[in-house]
């Protein structure tokens, strides 16, 4: 089976879609002459033309809305945000517009958007340009949010998003772009609200979504490896719908859980993961639901202590042996 | 308050001429000119009623109000054709009625029932009708214009012919989201008309207290070609808006038009509006602009309407609003089970659904 990059599936999915439905329109800031910021859409505009592949300037209340407007008449926009930090200032547009219309109209409309881009810390770009809003999306009903960790996951889940008919936000990660992984060269989905256990173990189960799942892989290696704990990783693949059922199906096989995710600790995708588990697997338990999270303060700088701030595997790893005691 | 200066009382434009003679004026028939007129009375009675529903507790929330703006809706959306589109912000009733839909179900919207247009789910705020091409009835100032913005993107994608009309008050000027719509409408020849219902207040604060420069005007700095209009004679509005949504269609270029109008209530019926204006400036109004005084008028001097017919108008008009009052006192309340249904396409259109897990919670 073909290797190929994160950011490669992506640009493969959109190319597929782009070519199987005339309504499907990439648009966003560079992703047209300058071949994507980090190079996702490269040589989408030369296939598809500048129709189809469009540059906007910046305003991103002013094209997700127009996007979001047009998708109403029926075209399928895929819209980029550069960095998803960029939301807040659409925040009104997708959290108000995409997400309610359809519920303010009573059911008379749908807005089938795609907004992706990469959601992620980690490299250093500062505390404005490194949010992962995927818990502050999946708080608002009306949209649908998908974080892959891998290229095959971003490739079947992307092309499952663009034919949603519900807004869809799709949270890459600039970090993963470069990771290479097997993906078929026949077409493929992965629906939507279905998570995949990424490594099988009984002694603890790990949940996590995007990087925090390598993260995790990581941690779960060194931990088999040393100290002869077995774990199992569930990756949520999409947040919003959520896959409860897998993630309760390993809870009672393990008996013990830790959530890890990029969210600062307030209401991060974790929070929910405890109340849920906690109320559906209570008996399940024999330990406390542990977490770990970002460091809880705006993204730092300075690169080493960056590195810290998020869910490194060494912090896994002392968390779950922490949590085998 | 800046207005217009027009010579609404004999009917001509700056330059003299009859805005009665404009083509696409001098075209409607008879028929066509009372139901013009029908259309602003029903609008207005409509008005009146579900403000006595709201002071008599029917209503909940805010209750945005059209009266005195009749002209501008109704001359707007009487020029649409089947590839025309509109959208506009809260006070939307006029628009809802200007685009076909009947007052029961904008009553019962109103009453919050499931026989309301939004099956209960938006109130007043958020009409919509995409079947007659009107896409709400929005709450957020500014935040529809770049939704419109869209419209006229999607008409433009699948090569129609067509234009959007993005509605929005002389308060929403100074939104970002306007501003970047402005900006992508020009640089991409989109047919769009932003089209500002100036009257004169954003809710307590008058214009000269909100907006730097001339509104319209500002349209020049994205290269947009913009117009002026008085909103109180509906031929004037009906003849410039004919030159923009023709502009629109045919070469696909935006413009800007600032009418100016006038709202005899408050901001909302919660508006006490005592405090940024005067008496005497809404009975001025209300003596030598208000539109449908005004083309009552004209059309009597067209020898059209008589004493007769306009009572008759009124009386129907007035039975309606009554009979929508009436039709939605007796209709149900939607059930708590309805309250997550319409939230996701696919949860309502499960023969349809790929999607697994779970998408509500509790």
């Amino acid at each position: 089976m073909p290797l190929i990059t994160y950011r490669e599936a992506i640009r493969h999915a959109l190319a597929e879609e782009l070519a199987r439905d005339p309504h499907v329109v990439v648009m966003g800031e560079e992703v047209a002459q300058f071949n994507g910021a980090y190079k996702v859409t490269e040589g989408l505009l030369e296939k598809f033309g500048p129709n189809r592949v469009v540059d906007t300037p910046i305003s991103e209340a002013g094209f997700i809305g127009m996007g979001i407007g047009a998708s109403m008449l029926g075209v399928r926009p895929v819209i980029e945000l550069m960095f998803w930090s960029f939301y807040s200032v659409a925040f009104d547009q997708i959290l108000n517009n995409a997400a309610n219309v359809r519920y303010m109209s009573g059911g008379l409309i749908n807005c089938p958007i795609v907004i992706r881009g990469p959601a992620n810390g980690g490299t250093n770009v500062g505390a404005t340009h490194s949010h992962t809003p995927e818990n502050i999306c999946a708080n608002h009903p009306g949209i649908k949010v998908v974080c892959p960790a891998t290229a095959y996951d971003a490739k079947g889940l992307l092309k499952s998003a663009i034919r949603d008919n519900d807004p869809v936000m799709f949270m890459e990660n600039t970090i993963l772009y470069g990771d290479k992984w097997e993906v078929p060269e026949e077409e493929y989905l992965i629906p939507l609200g279905k998570a995949d256990i990424k490594r099988v173990g009984k002694d603890l189960t790990i949940v996590a979504h995007g990087r925090a799942v390598i993260s995790s892989l990581a941690a779960a290696q060194q931990l088999e490896r040393e100290h002869d704990i077995s774990v199992e990783v569930v990756d949520l693949r999409t947040i919003r719908p959520l896959d409860e059922e897998t993630v309760l199906e390993s809870v009672r096989k393990t008996h013990r859980v830790l959530l890890v995710e990029e969210n600062k600790p307030f209401c991060g995708v974790g929070a929910q993961l405890a109340y849920m588990i906690q109320e559906k697997a209570f008996d399940e338990l024999d330990a406390p639901i542990k977490r770990i999270s970002a460091i809880d303060t705006p993204a730092i700088y300075s690169p080493p202590m960056e590195a810290e701030q998020l869910p490194t595997p060494d912090r896994i790893l002392k968390a779950a042996i922490e949590l085998l005691r | 308050m800046s207005k217009k200066q027009s010579a609404i009382a004999d009917n001509k434009n700056a330059s003299g001429a009859d805005f009665s003679k404009a083509p696409v004026n001098a075209a409607l028939t008879k028929v066509q000119k009372i139901d013009l007129y029908r259309t602003m009375v029903r609008v207005r009675r409509f008005e009146e009623r579900s403000l006595r529903a709201y002071q008599a507790k029917k209503i909940g929330g805010f209750l945005h109000l059209y009266i005195g703006q009749e002209a501008v809706a109704i001359g707007c959306c009487s020029l649409m054709g089947k590839n025309d589109h509109i959208i506009t912000a809260y006070r939307d009733h006029g628009h809802a009625i200007g685009v076909g839909m009947g007052m029961n179900p904008l009553m019962a919207e109103l009453y919050g029932k499931v026989t309301g247009c939004s099956k209960g789910k938006g109130g007043s705020m958020h009409f919509f009708d995409p079947s007659r091409n009107y896409w709400g009835g929005h709450g957020i100032v500014g935040g529809q214009i770049p939704l419109g913005v869209g419209l006229a993107y999607g008409v433009k994608y699948k090569g129609l012919k067509g234009a959007a009309m993005a509605f929005m008050g002389d308060g929403a000027v100074n939104q970002g989201a306007v501003h970047e719509s402005y900006n992508l409408a020009s640089l991409w020849n989109l047919p769009v008309i932003f089209v500002i219902e100036n009257n004169g207040y954003s809710m307590g604060t008058s214009q000269e207290r909100s907006s730097a420069g001339s509104l319209a005007k500002r349209a020049e700095g994205y290269d947009m070609h913009w117009a002026k209009c008085d909103g109180s004679n509906i031929y004037e509005v009906r003849e410039t808006m004919d030159h923009l949504l023709n502009l629109a269609r045919d070469q696909c270029k935006p413009s800007v038009v600032e009418i100016s109008t006038y709202r005899y209530r408050g901001h909302s019926v919660a508006d006490p509006d005592n405090t940024y204006r005067n008496k005497a400036e809404i009975e001025d109004y209300r003596k030598t602009k208000d539109p449908i005084h005004v083309f009552q008028q004209i059309l009597k001097d067209e020898g059209i309407l008589d004493e007769a017919l306009t009572e008759q108008i009124d009386t129907e008009a007035r039975a309606e609003a009554e009979a929508s009052a009436e039709f939605a006192e007796v209709s149900p309340y939607p059930t708590v089970e309805d309250i997550t249904k319409h939230v996701y396409w696919e949860e309502d259109h499960p023969e349809h659904k790929t999607s697994q897990g779970r998408i509500f919670f509790e």
